[in-house]
């Protein structure tokens, strides 16, 4: 959780240039009381609320109950996912609270906590909670996958595959093969993880007939992606389409594989398609920052309002002290704000807490475009060290080394 | 396989005490999946609902802030607060009808709910430094105490409007706090909303007090900062009102005139009717001396007198008083009335004088903790300015003393030039009217 003096300084400064833009902003009093001011993501009447709103009163009528606690929890947490909506991971929290700093917590509370913790990027915090969660169930699937996960995010191939391994008895054949897959492709056995997670989820498609084996829709929807990911990687932009494809086709709203699907349309050229993919999805800054990307490349007359927008949801994200968005940020402000030395700041930062495929292009692209080939020596070495298999960090790679 | 049935009926079940539940459980419609550590099929869903929450936290939107904007003024503290309707509605509900929005109507319907919710759960404490006058001692204490008195002050709510930012609609609180007849020293703030719903709320504040911006951020960790006001170490306070005193002698151009118009005769004596020429540089240097003095001393009394309250005059009256000064002595230079012991009348007008210093401090603002230092740094400055004028004016008019030029020309038509000016100003300042 550490930041230095110098990030802080210039957090500071832009900060307070967001800042500024947020003073300007002028409220104003509205004349129509049938003027609609604000959607709710979701009516009270709507099931899933309607779901939320039975477990809390059954949780406030006893609310010393974990079991009741943790119930709700896990829907906030689900809800949250959903949408999209971090409110419901504070909800989540706040509805554990009673719990969340007792100095022997139930070992469900590690794994929420866990969650919580990886989805604000606190990595470090959630692998203790996993820690402890194994040291008292080496069972818990939910702990090794998570685990997994968060080791291939700081770049821990050979522990996250031990951690996947330990699935296999505990989990479906297709998540287990997911989470090595997910950690294989990324250091340097890219061709044999996709061809057997191919082959698996092939062989459950569609879901109805995976059974307890394929696991469920969502399953399938992580492996689809995954799978189309490590084609684009590869240069195999057919076989990475026709993934994408298969995982639209499980009808699943999902804002991490319009997000992957949008990039692999921008390295493609069909910064086109984007706008009609990404056009209600404006909330969600990572399809945002996409979408406004795109509307570069093509010229789009909302570019500039998009582009500013961004602005804005950067400075208040940042004025919380939040660093989820260190990678979105860097791309905002290298390929949008046409900022390299800034890019570059904020893309180390970023390097210091998750090393993914998109972290490392960040990094090199805006190393590249500030003309500091220097800066871009960890990734490179890190690159060299994994094995990695990703033309686009190849090209990279080339160019700064020429 | 097995296929557990839910937690939700099993409390023990996550104390690892009961780790496989009783399978004839019923399955409820909604059911949910509760125990991680169990085994097989429902704990592999667990694993999916989290793991798709993995890793994707760049899609989020934003969450939950509030922005918390006060200034801090002599008499009052002004401030804004915009708070989101989304947690407003979690908080205290707003979607009076349940149709998922949220209209103006039904907002304004609910403005009393939100004020209450807001004053219940912030608050603004100032410290304040009173003013005590039974001794000097008392005055100098800011030097070196370091907490002032600590007050609270209600907040008043005057308005609600209406604001998006980039993740929505928010209410805009305008709020007052009327306090402190004293300047404030520092702020706490103890700020409560939406911790208990949602501990990832945050509260992100700034406070302006004099041109200068501070900002701080309210976590459920920390919910009540304190903020100390234009804090300086007392060299730079004393450093910086000093370099004020000196600048405002040389910008005000009314106390350079007078002094001037003061110092003229300095060099010349008056006998029979007649301007002479004193004859060594020691009764002249003692003249000036004395004039300088003695109006040092009138404008040290009354900028202190009036810089810690106990004396306020209207500035209007103050600032005309200046200028009818200027011209009474420069009339005094061609029809003179008084001719010895000017310095008398350097003592009385300079009471005025520093009347007018008095209203510059307070335009700058003495600083809560450092008040008597500030002054007496004010005054050196005024003084050093001073000091400059009188070493360069002093061995020029010795020098020329002799010249029909400085006895009849700057004297009598400076004096007039000083005279026309100082008319104007008085008229100006009178009236309250531009002329120049």
């Amino acid at each position: 959780m550490s930041i230095t003096r110098t990030a802080w300084v210039v957090l500071v400064v832009s900060v307070f240039s967001g800042w500024l833009h947020w003073v300007e902003a002028s409220p104003f009093t509205p004349t129509d009381d049938a003027q609609v001011l604000e959607r709710l993501p979701f009516r009270p009447s709507d099931p899933a609320a309607r779901q939320l709103r039975e477990w809390r009163a059954e949780w406030m009528s006893s609310p010393d109950r974990f079991d009741l606690a943790a119930r709700l929890a896990r829907g906030y947490i689900e809800q949250g996912r959903r949408n999209a909506d971090p409110r419901y991971n504070g909800y989540a929290e706040a509805t554990l609270t009673r719990w969340w700093k007792s100095p022997n917590p139930p070992t469900a509370l590690l794994v929420l906590r866990a969650t919580l913790s990886q989805s604000r990027h606190d990595f470090n915090g959630a692998l203790a909670d996993l820690t402890q969660v194994l040291k008292r169930d080496p069972d818990d699937p939910q702990a090794w996958v998570t685990q997994a996960l968060i080791l291939q995010v700081q770049g821990e191939y050979q522990k996250s595959k031990e951690s996947c391994f330990r699935l296999q008895r505990l989990s479906t054949t297709l998540v287990t093969a997911a989470c090595l897959a997910g950690a294989g492709s990324l250091s340097g056995q890219a061709e044999k993880s996709f061809d057997l997670l191919k082959k698996m989820v092939d062989q459950y498609s569609p879901p109805i007939l995976g059974g307890v084996r394929g696991g469920n829709a969502e399953e399938q929807l992580w492996a689809r992606t995954l799978l189309a990911e490590i084609a684009a990687r590869r240069g195999m932009p057919a076989a990475a389409e026709d993934q994408f494809r298969q995982a639209f086709l499980l009808k699943i709203h999902d804002p991490y594989l319009l997000g992957a699907y949008a990039d692999f349309l921008l390295d493609q050229g069909r910064a086109k398609e984007v706008l009609p993919l990404l056009a209600d999805e404006m909330r969600a800054d990572g399809l945002l920052l996409r979408l406004t990307l795109a509307e570069q490349t093509v010229h789009a007359d909302s570019f500039s309002q998009h582009r500013d927008a961004l602005r804005d949801r950067f400075a208040a994200s940042r004025l919380r002290g939040d660093r989820v968005h260190q990678r979105e940020e860097s791309r905002f402000t290298l390929w949008l704000l046409h900022q390299p030395q800034e890019a570059l700041k904020l893309a180390e930062e970023n390097w210091k807490v998750q090393r993914e495929p998109w972290d490392a292009r960040v990094l090199l692209e805006a190393a590249q475009a500030a003309n500091n080939h220097a800066a871009a020596k960890t990734v490179l070495d890190w690159m060299a060290k994994t094995k990695i298999e990703d033309v686009t960090l190849t090209k990279l790679k080339t160019e700064l080394e020429k | 396989m097995k296929r557990l049935s839910l937690c939700n009926d099993l409390p023990d079940c996550h104390t690892g005490e009961s780790r496989y539940p009783d399978l004839k459980q019923r399955k409820s419609k909604h059911w949910i999946p509760a125990c991680a550590g169990m085994t097989a099929f429902w704990s592999l869903f667990i694993t999916f609902l989290f793991l798709l929450c993995f890793a994707r936290s760049g899609f989020a939107h934003k969450p939950s802030d509030s922005y918390l904007n006060i200034t801090v003024e002599d008499q009052k503290i002004e401030g804004q607060i915009d708070i989101a309707l989304r947690d407003l509605e979690v908080a205290i509900g707003l979607d009076t009808n349940q149709d998922g929005a949220i209209t103006w109507g039904e907002l304004r319907s609910r403005h009393a709910a939100i004020s209450a919710y807001v004053l219940s759960r912030l608050e603004i404490k100032e410290e304040i430094r009173p003013v005590r006058l039974s001794a000097l001692s008392s005055y100098f204490v800011p030097l070196w105490a370091k907490e002032g008195k600590e007050v609270v002050f209600p907040i008043r709510i005057i308005d609600q409007q209406v604001d998006n930012h980039t993740d929505g609609a928010y209410t805009v609180i305008h709020f007052e706090i009327d306090c402190c007849t004293d300047p404030v020293s520092a702020v706490t703030i103890s700020y409560h909303l939406f911790f208990d719903l949602d501990p990832q709320h945050r509260g992100i504040s700034r406070v302006t007090y004099r041109g200068q911006t501070q900002t701080a951020l309210f976590g459920p960790d920390n919910f009540s900062q304190r903020l100390a006001l234009g804090v300086h170490t007392p060299l730079q306070t004393f450093i910086s009102f000093a370099g004020e005193g000196i600048f405002h002698i040389f910008s005000g151009f009314d106390h350079i005139l007078f002094l001037l118009s003061l110092l003229l005769p300095a060099v010349l004596r008056r006998q029979d009717g007649q301007w002479l020429v004193v004859s060594s540089f020691r009764p002249a240097f003692w003249n000036i001396t004395k004039i300088v003095t003695a109006f040092t001393l009138a404008h040290s009394m009354t900028l202190t007198l009036a810089a810690i309250g106990l004396i306020r005059l209207p500035s209007r009256w103050v600032e005309s008083s200046i200028a009818v000064s200027i011209l009474i002595v420069a009339m005094n230079n061609i029809y003179p009335v008084v001719t010895a012991r000017l310095w008398g009348f350097a003592f009385a007008f300079g009471l005025i004088h520093g009347f007018g210093f008095a209203s510059v401090l307070s335009d700058l603002g003495l600083p809560p903790g450092a008040r008597g230092l500030a002054l007496v740094g004010f005054n050196l400055g005024v003084e050093a300015g001073q000091l400059v004028i009188v070493s360069l004016f002093l061995p020029l008019s010795f020098f020329l003393r002799h010249r029909f030029v400085y006895r009849q020309f700057v004297r009598v038509a400076g004096s007039i030039a000083v005279i026309l000016l100082a008319t104007i100003w008085l008229v100006e300042r009178m009236f309250e009217i531009k002329l120049i």
